[in-house]
C-alpha cells in the first residue's frame, strides 16, 4: 500500500547530529493487526472498556518477570549519552526517537502507578496516567525503534530499550493493540511452518528448482534436501533464503559447502524458518513455542547438529535463548557447538583445508561488510568475544581479494542498523526505513567514493530486504547487497577433489 | 540542648533509615526479579572474573559514557570522583581517632570541593546548551543538580568563607551515633548544609540516583556470555516446562 510521499535524507559527507525536531514522525504508524490476526496469536481482538489498568497491571507483571524492565525504568538519569545514538533519530531528528525519549514514553506511565515520587509529585518527575493520547504515542515510537541496542552500548548503566520496546509492545499486545505485520507473521509460522507463508509443495518445487539451477551453473549434482531422515546436520535459515534476492544466492552458497565438505545435511519443511519474531514483540512463550518447532523438527530428522543460516535476530534467539528455552541439546553431538552459525560452519572448514576456493572470480567485486545489529550485540561467534566480526570477515577475505571496512564508528559493536529490524520490514513503515538508513548509508557512501566499494555483504535476512528497498532511495543499485555466502558460492573450488 | 539540636537530630536519624531500608527495599527488589533471558551487550566477557572487570570499568571509569560522549564524561567523572573525595574526606566526622587514610586525603577532599562543583556546573550547562538534553531534561533534573551544587557550594562556603565551629559539629555527629544528643552550632550556613544532605539521603531511594545501586543489576553488563556453554532458566520460565 502507498504511504504519503517524503523526502528522503541528503547524504552528508561526515555524520552531523540533527537539530531536534519535535514531532518529526509522530505521524508514523503501522497497520493495526485485525481482531483476527490477533485471536490466532492469542491476543485480544481489540481495545476495550478497562484496556488502561489492564495495560498498567500487565507492566507490572512484566517488572515482575523482567530484571532489565524493572531496573531500566529506575536507573536513567537522562544524562543524554544515548541521545545521538540512534539511527531514527540520526535520521528524522524526531526526539522522541532518541532512546531516553523512547525509554521515557513507558517510564512517564511506570513513576505513575509505581513510585512514590510519581504517585505525589507527578508533575515534578514528569509522571503520567495511561491514557489513549499516551498510548498513541506507545503506538507510533515503540514501532519506530528496530531494537538493535545501540544505545546499550553506550549508556553508562547499560539501558538496553530493547527491553523497553519489547515490554512496551507486550503490553499493547495484551490489550488488543497488535502490529499487522508481525502478528501476521506469527501466525504463518505457527500455521505454515514459516514467516513468508510457503507451503511445504512449494517449498520441495523451489528447492528441485534450485538443484537444476545449480547444476546448469556447475554441472554438478549439488543437492538441496528436504526433511531427510538421518542427515547429520539441520540447516534452519530464514524462509526468505527461499524465495527472495539476494537471499537465495546465500542458500546455494551454504549448499555447495555443505557438498564440498561431503556433510549430509537436510532442510525441514516443519522448521523451515530460523526467524523468530516472538522477540520482536517481546512475548516470551511465542519466542519459545517458536523455536520448539525447531527441537521437534531435529529429533523427528534424528540429525547431529544444529546449523543456522544468515539471519540477524535469528542467531540471537539461536544463540543466546535456544539454550534457555528448549534446551539441554544433550542429544545433539557434544562436538560441536549449538546452536552453529554458518560462518562458524564454513570458517571451520576453511581453517581445516576442506575448502578451497578461486577468490579472482570475485574480482569484480570490491567488499565491504555491513554488521548485523542482533549478530553484533546480542550474540558471538567461536570462542572469543568478538568473534562474530571476526569470523564474516575472514571468511571473506579467504574468498575474496578486495575488502574494505566501513568508518570505525559504524561497525562492530557501534554498527548501525540497517532500518528495517525488529519488525518495521513492512511497507507502511517505509517513511522510518528509509530515513533510519541515513547512517548507514552516510558510512557506506564513504567507503563508495574512497575504495570504490560496490558490494555490501550482510549476514542477515532482514538486511538484505531492508537494503535492497532502501538503496536506491540513496542513489545506489539495489543489488550492492549481499550475504557473505553469496561471495562463498561465487568462489568455492567444487567438483574434483582439491 | 537546644530544640535545633533535637530537630536536627531526628532529621538525620528519619533520613539515614529512609535511606538505608529504601535503598534496601529497592535492591530486595532487583535481585528477587529474575533475568530470565541471557541479555548481555556483546561483546561481552565469557567468565564471571570478566565480568567482574567489565563492571569495575564501569564504575571507576564510565567506559560506556567514556565511549558515548566526552563532555558528558568528563563533568560526571569529574563530579563523581571529587565526591568520592569529599565524601572520605567527611569520614572524620564520624570517628576518633581518625584513621590515617582519611587523615591523608583531608587536603585532597578540599579542592575535590571545586572540582565537584565544577563537574556539577558542566553538567547542568549541557541541560541547558545541548538541545537534545535540554528536551529530555524534567524539573527534578535541575533540582538534583540544584541540591548537589548547593550542598557543595555551602560546603565550600563553611571552609574557604565563613568557618563554623568544626570541633562542635564534630562531637555533634559522634553524639549522634552514640544516640547522644550534643549542641549543634546555629551557623545558618551548616544548617544549610545539613539539610540539604538529608535532603538528599531522603531523595536518594526515590530518585534517579537509584542509578548507583542499579548498574550493578544491569543484566546487559552482568551477565557473562555463556548462554551455549550454561543453561540459564529463570524459575517462571521453569514452571512453563512443566505445562
Amino acid at each position: 500500500m502507498a504511504t504519503a510521499a517524503f523526502e528522503t535524507p541528503k547524504l552528508k559527507p561526515y555524520p552531523v547530529i540533527p537539530l531536534v525536531a519535535a514531532g518529526a514522525t509522530s505521524h508514523l504508524k503501522p497497520f493495526v493487526a485485525s481482531p483476527a490476526i490477533q485471536a490466532a496469536v492469542g491476543f485480544p481482538g481489540e481495545l476495550s472498556e478497562g484496556w488502561e489498568q489492564r495495560a498498567v497491571a500487565k507492566m507490572g507483571e512484566l517488572l515482575d518477570k523482567y530484571r532489565s524492565l524493572r531496573v531500566y525504568m529506575d536507573a536513567c538519569v537522562h544524562c543524554g549519552a544515548c541521545s545521538d545514538k540512534c539511527h531514527y533519530f540520526l535520521g528524522t531528528g524526531d526526539p522522541k526517537n532518541m532512546p531516553v525519549a523512547r525509554q521515557d514514553l513507558m517510564r512517564a506511565v511506570y513513576r505513575r502507578y509505581f513510585t512514590f515520587a510519581g504517585k505525589h509529585f507527578p508533575r515534578l518527575v514528569g509522571a503520567v496516567d495511561m491514557t489513549k493520547d499516551v498510548l498513541d504515542q506507545w503506538w507510533s515510537y515503540y514501532n519506530q525503534c528496530s531494537e538493535c541496542r545501540r544505545c546499550s552500548v553506550f549508556c553508562p548503566y547499560g539501558i538496553d530499550t530493547a527491553e523497553v520496546t519489547m515490554a512496551a509492545r507486550e503490553i499493547m499486545d495484551s490489550v488488543g493493540l497488535g502490529q499487522k505485520y508481525a502478528n501476521e507473521i506469527i501466525g504463518k509460522v505457527h500455521r505454515i511452518g514459516n514467516n513468508l507463508g510457503i507451503p511445504g509443495p512449494a517449498l520441495e518445487d523451489t528447492l528441485l528448482g534450485l538443484e537444476e539451477d545449480t547444476k546448469e551453473e556447475t554441472g554438478l549434482d549439488v543437492r538441496f534436501p528436504l526433511d531427510e531422515e538421518g542427515a547429520e546436520v539441520l540447516l534452519v535459515t530464514p524462509s526468505a533464503d527461499f524465495f527472495s534476492e539476494p537471499h537465495v544466492e546465500s542458500l546455494i552458497g551454504y549448499a555447495k559447502v555443505f557438498h564440498a565438505a561431503g556433510i549430509k545435511w537436510t532442510l525441514s519443511t516443519k522448521a523451515s524458518e530460523a526467524g523468530n519474531f516472538g522477540l520482536f514483540i517481546g512475548n516470551y512463550e511465542q519466542m519459545r513455542n517458536i523455536s520448539l518447532r525447531v527441537k521437534q523438527a531435529a529429533q523427528e530428522l534424528g540429525v547431529k547438529r544444529i546449523v543456522v543460516g544468515e539471519c540477524g535476530h535469528a542467531w540471537r534467539v539461536a544463540y543466546s535463548f535456544w539454550n534457555t528455552l528448549m534446551g539441554p541439546f544433550d542429544w545433539l553431538d557434544p562436538r560441536y557447538p549449538v546452536p552453529q552459525h554458518i560462518c562458524e560452519f564454513t570458517w571451520d572448514l576453511i581453517q581445516r583445508g576442506a575448502l578451497k576456493f578461486d577468490k579472482e572470480k570475485n574480482d569484480g567485486r570490491i567488499i565491504t561488510v555491513h554488521d548485523s545489529c542482533n549478530v553484533a550485540r546480542a550474540s558471538r561467534m567461536g570462542s572469543m568475544p568478538g568473534g562474530q566480526f571476526v569470523i564474516p570477515r575472514e571468511i571473506i577475505k579467504a574468498v575474496a581479494n578486495n575488502f574494505h571496512d566501513m568508518a570505525p564508528g559504524t561497525i562492530h559493536e557501534s554498527t548501525f542498523c540497517c532500518g528495517g529490524g525488529g519488525g518495521l520490514l513492512t511497507d507502511d513503515l517505509m517513511e522510518i526505513r528509509v530515513k533510519g538508513a541515513l547512517p548507514r548509508m552516510e558510512a557506506l557512501k564513504n567507503v563508495v567514493d574512497q575504495h570504490g566499494v560496490n558490494f555490501m555483504a550482510t549476514i542477515c535476512a532482514i538486511c538484505k530486504a531492508q537494503f535492497s528497498k532502501v538503496l536506491p532511495y540513496y542513489g545506489f543499485d539495489m543489488s550492492m547487497v549481499g550475504g557473505v555466502h553469496q561471495l562463498v558460492s561465487k568462489a568455492i573450488r567444487l567438483g574434483e577433489p582439491n | 540542648m537546644t530544640a535545633l539540636s533535637i530537630a536536627y537530630a531526628a532529621l538525620f536519624y528519619a533520613a539515614t533509615a529512609i535511606l538505608v531500608v529504601g535503598v534496601a527495599l529497592k535492591i530486595r527488589s532487583y535481585v528477587r526479579t529474575p533475568a530470565p533471558l541471557k541479555i548481555p551487550t556483546t561483546p561481552a566477557p565469557t567468565t564471571p572474573g570478566g565480568v567482574a572487570l567489565r563492571l569495575t570499568r564501569e564504575v571507576v571509569f564510565f567506559e560506556s559514557l567514556f565511549k558515548a560522549s566526552k563532555w558528558t564524561w568528563i563533568f560526571g567523572w569529574m563530579f563523581h570522583a571529587a565526591l568520592l573525595l569529599v565524601l572520605l574526606r567527611h569520614v572524620r566526622y564520624f570517628q576518633q581517632p581518625v584513621w590515617e587514610v582519611i587523615a591523608f586525603v583531608q587536603p585532597f577532599g578540599t579542592y575535590a570541593g571545586f572540582a565537584m562543583v565544577a563537574g556539577l556546573a558542566g553538567l547542568w550547562a549541557r541541560r541547558v546548551l545541548v538541545d537534545r538534553v535540554r528536551y529530555i531534561s524534567t524539573p527534578s533534573d535541575h533540582l538534583h543538580l540544584a541540591l548537589l551544587i548547593a550542598i557543595g557550594s555551602s560546603g565550600l562556603g563553611m571552609r574557604f568563607v565563613s568557618p563554623t565551629d568544626i570541633v562542635a559539629v564534630k562531637a555533634y555527629m559522634l553524639g549522634l551515633m552514640r544516640l547522644d544528643i550534643q549542641p549543634l552550632p546555629a551557623d545558618p550556613l551548616l544548617l544549610l548544609h545539613l539539610a540539604l544532605v538529608a535532603l538528599l539521603m531522603i531523595v536518594f531511594p526515590i530518585s534517579k540516583l537509584l542509578h548507583a545501586p542499579g548498574l550493578f543489576f544491569s543484566p546487559t553488563r552482568n551477565q557473562a556470555d555463556t548462554s551455549r556453554e550454561a543453561r540459564h532458566v529463570s524459575a517462571w520460565a521453569a514452571a512453563l516446562e512443566k505445562k
